[in-house]
């Protein structure tokens, strides 16, 4: 499957940087630019500062981060294709003092994993969800995603997204804003270093609010995939910031007075 | 425990919780709804997990997780909801891990309707989803029965790291007589060594059906056949009757086995030595009784609430060394026991033929009628 490759950097007695204890020493298979990785080191280090590491219980969905579980050093389960918050239920449910999270794509979650995730909010489960939204089916080769673009070319939209025909992108942000179990739903960007601090503070809030048992918890997160979108992994970054964020607006979509009180 | 009047699926639910139930996930669908039923009301107050899924393929990818982390964990639902759980139940096989399912079977394909049926044998004995794997299926034909064997399930299941699938129909969930519930036994909770369960002091774990590498997906298919065959030799289980003078044997399961015996009783009262094998475990099958018998039966009448499933397993086993006659009544149609004891009359009465296809003669014969 994935080979092991140890890490080529020493860790230093004075580093300032290094990799997340909650990180396992094997190298991730994505792509060059790509923004899972930038995704990954920020759950690592939420986990390692909440001292988390040993209680945590990681979904992996279908999709690029379908090996998500071999980067994580936590306990970890690969689901069907959109099931993971159904998943994340059943080991919450029964595992009520452990941190459960998910990680899902956009065609895991805003398709196949529509109803399970839309319930998932709406019961409340006290999970956290970490979706990543890069408008794009990634590992089987850049199809059209729910949350594709209006006119983007894709291998199964050629000649861009025809709302006419394909419909329109979902945002799931603001549709899971309007459960009543969700207590936490934002959507941060990845595609420049103040966004991505943003985005860390927002994946450390919503385990907190996993924590105290506020309910569902999600963070949407505009990421990349120059690879099939054809771009330079900077060009990519660029791209989102100027056609990604007008039909995905940043911003916190629900945060219950619960929530509130505990920021 | 006192024998008491209940309900079959009021039973499998609540002899669940005695065995050690700690989660269950399901959804809606008759005829087993009163199970999902009985558990909303005595899981929470007991302080176990109990979810109403958005779907039967939520439900079954709720018991996949809890099943992730080593409890005992179970869904129910009814042939077009196995349908939907077929996804889930694959991935269960993949990952080796265990959890109880029960199918009250109803009449199909489609929507068919709500009557009791036998028509998913082959789904459920075939594994049901996609990829190389098989189920442990048990068919109860009674409500004691049925309580038994969801106690047996479990203990199956975790044994063999697999899913046990209680194969019941309609009727076996919807009737009522009476039996006796387990003991309440209390919880106990295991950490076994794969159960990914987020605890401590240990490395971690995964549990995945995912194997990239075709070389370690075919070593894996080839554990799962190296485990079948320890279920196979180690796990059959059946009920005769009368068959040690028999010169006819009837084979039947749940609710068919069960009315075959009342016909098998009038024959015998009519001098036909007639006797009965009612395969307990569908799955693995008691195909080696099936061989052993067919040397010195003179005839097989293979009784089935479907057009005949259970008989392909028939006459694999007896390797066309005596005759095989089928009756059936599909679609959720139950038979009388009078109709039975004809087809026993007719076979008894008959020069029977191995060449004979018992499935396309019964066609006829039902067609003329």
């Amino acid at each position: 499957m994935v080979a092991l490759i140890k890490p080529d950097f020493a860790i230093a007695k004075n580093e300032v940087y290094c990799r997340p204890q909650a990180f396992t020493d094997i190298s991730t298979h994505y792509c060059p630019g790509c923004t899972h990785g930038v995704a990954h080191r920020l759950i690592g280090e939420t986990l390692d500062e909440m001292g988390l590491r040993e209680s945590t219980v990681g979904v992996a969905p279908v999709g690029c981060s379908v090996f998500a579980y071999n980067y994580f050093d936590t306990d970890f389960v690969e689901a069907a294709h959109g099931r993971a918050p159904a998943m994340a239920t059943g080991i919450k449910r029964v595992l009520p003092n452990k941190v459960v999270f998910t990680y899902q794509g956009d065609g895991d979650l805003a398709s196949i994993g529509m109803a399970e995730i839309m319930h998932a909010a709406a019961r409340g489960e006290n999970i956290t969800v970490i979706f990543i939204n890069n408008a794009i089916y990634g590992m089987t080769g850049g199809q059209m995603a729910p949350t594709s673009l209006p006119g983007m070319k894709t291998t199964s939209s050629p000649n861009g997204r025809d709302v006419e025909t394909q419909g329109y992108p979902i945002r799931m942000a603001e549709m899971l804003a309007q459960m009543d179990g969700a207590g936490y739903v934002v959507r941060r960007s990845l595609h420049d270093p103040a966004n991505i601090r943003k985005a860390k503070k927002a994946i450390r809030t919503a385990f907190e609010v996993q924590l105290h048992g506020l309910g569902f918890s999600l963070v949407e997160l505009l990421s990349t995939c120059p690879t099939n979108w054809g771009m330079t992994p900077v060009d990519a970054l660029g791209w989102v910031n100027e056609h990604m964020i007008p039909t995905f607006p940043l911003g916190d979509f629900k945060i219950s007075a619960a929530v509130a009180a505990i920021k | 425990m006192a024998r008491e009047l209940i309900k079959g699926n009021v039973a499998m639910a609540e002899a669940a919780i005695r065995f050690g139930l700690e989660a269950y996930f399901g959804y809606p669908i008759t005829p087993q709804t009163e199970l999902l039923e009985h558990l909303a009301k005595r899981m929470p107050e007991l302080g176990r997990a109990f979810v109403q899924a958005e779907s039967e393929v939520a439900a079954i990818n709720m018991v996949y997780g809890a099943a992730c982390t080593g409890v005992r964990v179970m869904s129910s639902s009814s042939s077009p909801g196995v349908s939907l759980m077929s996804e889930g139940i694959s991935y269960i096989a993949g990952t080796e891990i265990p959890a109880v399912l029960i199918n009250v079977v109803r009449g199909g394909p489609g929507l068919g309707n709500i009557a009791p049926a036998q028509s998913d044998y082959n789904q459920a004995v075939r594994g049901g989803g996609h990829g190389d794997y098989r189920n442990i299926v048990l068919a109860p034909a009674s409500v004691q029965e049925a309580i038994d064997l969801v106690g047996l399930a479990f203990d199956l299941a975790e044994k063999y790291r697999t899913i046990a699938m209680i194969l019941a129909d309609g009727s076996i969930g919807q009737m009522m007589e009476p039996a006796e519930l387990p003991e309440m036994r209390p919880i106990n909770r295991q950490d076994p060594a794969w159960a990914t369960n987020g605890n401590p002091d240990r490395p971690r774990r995964q549990l995945t059906s995912i194997y990239l590498e075709p070389h370690d997906e075919e070593i894996t298919n080839l554990r799962l056949l190296k485990r079948w065959r320890d279920i196979q030799a180690n796990e059959v289980r059946y009920k005769e009757y009368y068959l040690d003078d028999a010169e006819y044997v009837v084979v039947g399961f749940g609710t068919a086995g069960r009315i075959a015996l009342s016909a098998l009783r009038a024959a015998r009262a009519r001098g036909i030595k007639v006797g009965l094998l009612r395969p307990i475990t569908l799955s693995p099958f008691p195909a080696s009784v099936v061989a052993e018998l067919a040397q010195r039966a003179r005839g097989f009448l293979v009784v089935e609430m479907n057009t005949g499933q259970m008989l392909d397993d028939v006459r694999m086993a007896a390797q066309g060394r005596a005759p095989i006659e089928f009756y059936g009544r599909p679609g959720g149609v139950v038979p009388f026991p009078d109709e039975i004891l004809a087809e026993i009359e007719r076979m008894a009465s008959s020069e029977l033929r191995v060449e004979t296809d018992p499935r396309m003669a019964w066609l006829e014969r039902a067609l003329a009628r």
